[in-house]
């Protein structure tokens, strides 16, 4: 319900988010209610370390879900405790209402794909996609016939009789996303499957995961921790960090609407400006950042005299070419710059933090040396004011 | 491609010299056997006839008196049944010990691994001794079921060894697929672990049976008339009445433990091109 209430909120928030899918096209794709569910699960091997703390999360049917998250947030143990092969230490995992806490890994009906694949080296392909058919009793035509769909969804008719071996990174990839869908689960997880792959590969099967779970309907979790990946193919991502989960949103919505400074930092580039409240006047409020005042949106209430972490993209702000660009605009010296073809990176400082500038290269935009003092400037509503971790110290 | 560029000094020749000359005196002793087995004198030296490789001088008498001798023939009977009741038993129990000892939740792992493999360093002598007095006070002593129980102890830690080097490289992620896709642990260990060590199983077991094959010591202490093994009828027949009919039965031991080692190899490089294409 949450999730549903921040995807509407970017609606009216976000109109230049034009390609994020509008809330009744939401309800209509994915059923209303959560197919898996995450209440308040905790995880820890030592009873010490919290590898995951009191975590909420909900997937609904048909959709795909990422995991996205630094190596140890806890990403992989959630979806290692949605298979079964992990057990939670405190609060309950559900799966279509039903908790399955109790429930063995082979009785959870759930297709997995893993990280290294996990095919059996010595089994063909027609085997491995036959093992999970034979354990389900099915017979010898059915299983034939299951077969060669699985193998032409994932686009490898004539490979019954190849063992893994003999394939190439790409094609054992295929079999074991088509072993994993082959006993036709309505769920699927898959744990960093493109880890393994060079970066063209890795792309072309990124749109293949997505054609395929789109054909079939099928409930996808995914964990990765590649940013670029997790927004290229969900439907929404939930950001890890430390065994908690900072938001879940559409990819569209983290990028623009960012409600934590991990979060702003770690979806593409932010700049990061802390600073104090000085003022406020309705959603905005004035932040005093070194010697200078930001004005700035607020994406939580704020209160005179808070913390707040100031949230600017790189490519959110711009030269002043005149004054009156900007709702804030301040004059700041050029301590350094990049010219990386498409666009300069121009390295400041703004009340005394690091502040990264980055100027389209387009006809126009003026040389900018190194020393010199220019006008930079940025609107209100690029500028989002987040409460501060508050475990920024761990 | 260096020892073409380099031209080898004298230090290398008496290198290879120094091998030679170690490889000879390790299989000398074996191979002079081989010829002597076929000695149609009851002699255990060359005759005159040998060294002029006259067809005379040489014959199959001996291999013809073992063939049709009772107590050879029983000798070897007690040889395979002990050998094989023992193996059978050594291999299961040692792969079964071997994924006990793989599991990371087993407690004291260096403590059970260091007692499963202690018959391998504890001198023969002591644990025939041991068993000899243990086993006589169970009635165990003299019979063939005692002697498969002490042959399958010594035979067990080479089982443990190999299972274990083989689930090492064994990757867990395959029993997590397995159990994934809905297998029960038998179906998991039968079609998944199983064909994937079983290089490693294997080779164990072919370790046991060589122990039991050759055993003699314990044999000595617990085996009476009934369960004289080969080794045990070679070593009456070397004491009692000399003849070469010892030989010719060494040279029958040397062919199957030489056809065991390269099933071994054999399986070894299956092994290993097997996990290379997984």
């Amino acid at each position: 319900m949450e999730e549903q209430a921040k995807a509407g909120g970017a609606q009216d928030t976000a109109p230049e988010a034009g390609s994020a899918p509008s809330g009744d096209e939401d309800e209509a794709r994915f059923g209303v209610d959560a197919y898996v569910e995450f209440d308040d699960v905790s995880k820890s091997y030592d009873g010490v370390e919290q590898i995951v703390r009191n975590l909420h999360l909900t997937v609904r049917e048909g959709e795909f879900l990422t995991l996205l998250g630094p190596s140890g947030s806890g990403k992989t143990t959630c979806l290692m405790m949605l298979a079964g092969f992990e057990v939670p230490t405190g609060g309950a995992i559900r799966i279509n209402g039903q908790a399955v806490d109790a429930v063995p890994p082979r009785r959870r009906n759930i297709g997995m794909v893993f990280q290294n694949y996990a095919l059996f080296p010595h089994m063909t392909v027609g085997a491995n996609l036959a093992f999970p058919l034979e354990v389900r009793g099915l017979d010898k035509d059915a299983v034939a016939e299951r077969i060669a769909r699985a193998l032409q969804l994932v686009r490898l008719e004539g490979f019954e009789d190849r063992r893994p071996g003999q394939l190439s990174g790409g094609q054992q990839q295929r079999v074991a996303i088509a072993r994993a869908l082959v006993f036709e689960p309505r769920l699927v997880l898959m744990d960093e499957p493109l880890g393994a792959l060079d970066r063209r590969l890795r792309e072309e099967m990124q749109f293949e995961i997505r054609r395929i779970q789109r054909t079939l309907g099928v409930t996808v979790v995914y964990v990765t921790h590649d940013q670029q990946e997790a927004m290229a193919m969900s439907d929404r991502v939930a950001v890890f960090n430390g065994g908690r989960i900072e938001q879940v949103a559409p990819p569209e919505v983290l990028y623009e609407e960012p409600e934590r400074p991990f979060v702003a930092s770690f979806i593409g580039d932010n700049n990061l400006l802390r600073g104090k409240v000085a003022a406020v006047d309705g959603d905005t409020c004035d932040v005093t950042v070194g010697d200078l005042t930001v004005n700035a949106f607020m994406v939580q209430e704020h209160a005179v005299g808070d913390d707040v972490v100031l949230a600017v993209r790189p490519e959110r702000t711009g030269l002043a070419a005149e004054a009156g660009m900007y709702t804030n605009e301040f004059e700041v010296q050029v301590r350094d710059m990049a010219f990386l073809g498409d666009h300069l990176r121009v390295l400041t400082d703004v009340g005394g933090q690091t502040f990264v500038v980055k100027i389209p290269n387009i006809v126009g935009h003026g040389g900018v040396l190194a020393g010199e003092r220019v006008r930079i400037g940025w609107a209100t509503l690029d500028c989002r004011a987040l409460r501060p971790a508050e475990d920024a110290a761990a | 491609m260096l020892s073409k560029a380099v031209r080898p000094g004298v230090g290398h020749y008496l290198h290879v010299a120094f091998c030679v000359a170690v490889l000879f005196f390790l299989i000398a002793p074996i191979l002079v056997v081989v010829p002597l087995s076929f000695n149609a004198e009851p002699y255990f030296t060359f005759t005159e006839g040998m060294l002029r490789f006259d067809a005379d001088a040489y014959s199959l008498r001996w291999y013809e008196q073992v063939a049709t001798s009772d107590a050879w023939l029983r000798a070897l009977a007690n040889s395979f049944l002990i050998g094989g009741c023992a193996t059978a038993l050594a291999t299961g129990l040692g792969t079964l010990a071997a994924l006990g000892l793989a599991n990371p939740a087993m407690p004291a792992r260096p403590l059970v691994m260091g007692l499963l493999i202690s018959p391998m360093v504890t001198p023969v002598i002591i644990s025939a001794a041991g068993m000899f007095f243990f086993y006589s006070s169970l009635g165990l002593a003299q019979t063939h079921f005692g002697l498969i129980l002490a042959h399958a102890a010594l035979g067990t830690p080479f089982v443990v060894i190999t299972v274990t080097a083989t689930l090492t490289g064994f990757d867990t992620n395959l029993t997590r697929a397995a159990a994934n896709l809905g297998a029960g642990p038998w179906r998991s260990f039968r079609r998944v672990q199983l064909p994937l060590i079983a290089p490693g199983v294997i080779s164990g077991a072919l370790f046991a049976f060589a122990t039991s094959f050759d055993e003699v010591v314990t044999v000595l202490f617990m085996g009476g008339l009934e369960q004289r093994t080969i080794p045990r009828e070679m070593w009456a027949g070397i004491r009692e009445q000399i003849s070469p009919a010892i030989l010719a039965v060494a040279t029958l031991l040397i062919a199957f433990a030489v056809s065991l080692m390269l099933v071994v190899e054999w399986l070894r490089r299956r092994g290993a091109v097997e996990r290379g294409n997984g």
